[in-house]
């Protein structure tokens, strides 16, 4: 066990465990953000540089600070070790730097983008970045490239996390998605323009960060504000096949994972799930999805109206009494 | 009691004078009251045949503009429609198909767009919204109709002919015309083409 003092609050987490996990253990606001880093993918984070903390004191035996800032999903804590993450005005002005880099070859297309109001990009944008861009040049663009009848791949939207390559890698059986070229020109493909079919790979659409891998079927039909998100679950054989329906009226418009409070998702689905299943009698609805208030999808969504069951004969008999008691 | 202002009169009831008995000096006030008012300006006007000068600022009747070729600048972001305190807006999204370039403006478009003007506000809300510079509020009086449903205005009386430009530069601020010149902005335009 190694005992760390993240922002202040000491906690002691098994050895090992990475600054973001420990942080993570206590939750709230010490949290650093991650577009890159994906609990369930093995291999991923250090890319996107979102996390990024201070250690102001490396460790009980030797309690210099890192020369650095170091991102902090794959620095493993140490005991002693004290960290500073929005404490620290050094933390906060490299993440604005960070956000400002993502945002550079990123076309800012939210307005056409079915990711807008729920993606990761946004969220961070608007908490870490700036209001305006200082970029003046022309924008990175990549030729449109078709992936298949599912999946819809906006290369020019990509900020390069390797998430979904790392979903194709992990989950599915061969490898037929990976990042090609360097550098500035480095971009996600299929190899060969061959079209991924395998029963996972639906799930690189719920861990692409932003609006680069979505989802064909749902293309443009609404804006994710305006449907409803549902907890439902059907039996498959596949998967455990709990999902979220997003509904609008009593049309299932798009079928995606449960995500926790970090946007990862509770568990992989499989295509059939995702893709085929678009009928509520296909589905058990358990209940309106909990959102965020802060989200823009809470939007006239009710959690709690629709389980308040009134017993109206109940209520009835409780105020004739009243009344006849005078 | 005591009352709560000190503003009651207590009411007399005095015997009225002879002069107040005849009600003729009465009577002559009154006309001349009226006979006035018959010379005075009239407040009202005959509209449609005259009309009041707007304020610059007037919103009413909205618009939704195309780009200076003649494409559609709506891409149906539905930001305007949640932005709408009444609710007054819905819109229903389609992908462009190639050969569609001249009539929208970008690879998403709303295929249908009504705004229900009985619901709404004339906040002023959406244009704030709108990151496309697509929906303006004018200084058009919404026209009166026998029935509920033909105040729904769905695209046909929302998008402005290409013939037939609809001023709005009143209501582009100098901050919002300024923005549009910064190169930092270019990107937008990128995108169209």
């Amino acid at each position: 066990m190694a005992k760390v003092t993240i922002d202040g609050l000491e906690m002691e987490v098994p050895d090992g465990t990475s600054i973001l996990n420990a942080a993570r253990m206590v939750g709230g606001d010490i949290v650093p953000p991650a577009m890159c880093y994906y609990s369930k993918l093995k291999g991923s984070g250090g890319k996107c540089r979102t996390c990024l903390v201070k250690v102001s004191q490396g460790s009980a035996k030797d309690p210099r600070p890192m020369p650095k800032l170091v991102p902090s999903c794959s620095t493993t804590v140490q005991d002693g070790m004290v960290v500073e993450n929005i404490t620290s005005l050094d933390v906060l002005e490299a993440r604005k730097g960070v956000v400002e880099f993502l945002l550079i070859n990123h076309p800012l297309d939210c307005p056409v983008c079915d990711q807008a109001g729920e993606c990761d990009l946004q969220n961070l944008g608007y908490k870490h970045g700036l209001a305006k861009t200082r970029y003046e040049e022309e924008r990175r663009t990549f030729e449109k490239a078709d992936i298949g009848d599912n999946i819809k791949l906006h290369m020019n939207r990509c900020i390069l996390c390797y998430r979904c390559t790392y979903v194709a890698d992990q989950l599915t059986d061969c490898r037929s998605h990976g990042v090609i070229n360097r550098g500035d020109h480095a971009e996600i493909s299929t190899y060969i323009s061959k079209a991924i079919d395998n029963d996972f790979s639906g799930n690189m659409i719920d861990v692409c960060p932003v609006g680069a891998l979505t989802d064909k079927t749902f293309r443009f039909s609404s804006r994710v504000w305006f449907t409803k998100p549902m907890d439902a679950h059907r039996d498959c054989k596949k998967c455990s096949g709990k999902v979220v329906l997003w509904e609008k009226g009593n049309e299932v418009l798009r079928v995606t994972g449960r995500k926790d409070k970090y946007g990862e998702l509770e568990e992989f689905i499989c295509n059939e799930c995702r893709f085929e299943k678009k009928n509520t009698s296909d589905w058990v609805i358990e209940g309106p999805r909990h959102i965020d208030k802060h989200s823009v999808i809470s939007q006239n969504h009710y959690e709690l109206l629709n389980n308040i069951k009134v017993d109206i004969v109940k209520y009835q008999k409780q105020v004739a009494e009243r009344v006849n008691k005078g | 009691m005591q009352s709560l202002t000190n503003r009651s009169k207590v009411v007399e009831r005095k015997e009225m004078t002879l002069a107040e008995r005849l009600y003729l000096p009465a009577i002559v006030n009154g006309m001349v009251i009226t006979i006035k008012h018959l010379f005075k300006k009239k407040t009202t006007i005959s509209y449609p045949e005259v009309q009041r000068e707007f304020s610059d600022i007037y919103r009413g009747h909205h618009v939704l503009k195309r780009d200076d070729d003649g494409a559609e600048r709506c891409t149906a972001c539905g930001l305007c429609a949640v932005s709408c305190p009444a609710e007054a807006i819905t819109m229903v999204a389609a992908e462009r198909k190639p050969g569609e370039e001249k009539l929208y403006r970008e690879e998403k478009y709303a295929s249908t767009y009504e705004i229900n003007m009985l619901r709404c506000i004339f906040c002023g809300l959406c244009e704030e919204a709108c990151p496309k510079e697509a929906i303006f509020l004018t200084d058009r009086i919404v026209p009166s109709n026998f029935e509920r449903g033909g105040f729904v205005f769905g695209k046909d009386k929302l998008v402005e002919k290409v013939d037939l430009r609809i001023d709005v530069s009143k209501r582009q601020t100098k901050s919002v015309l300024e923005f549009k010149t910064h190169k930092q902005y270019s990107h937008n335009k990128l995108i169209n083409k």
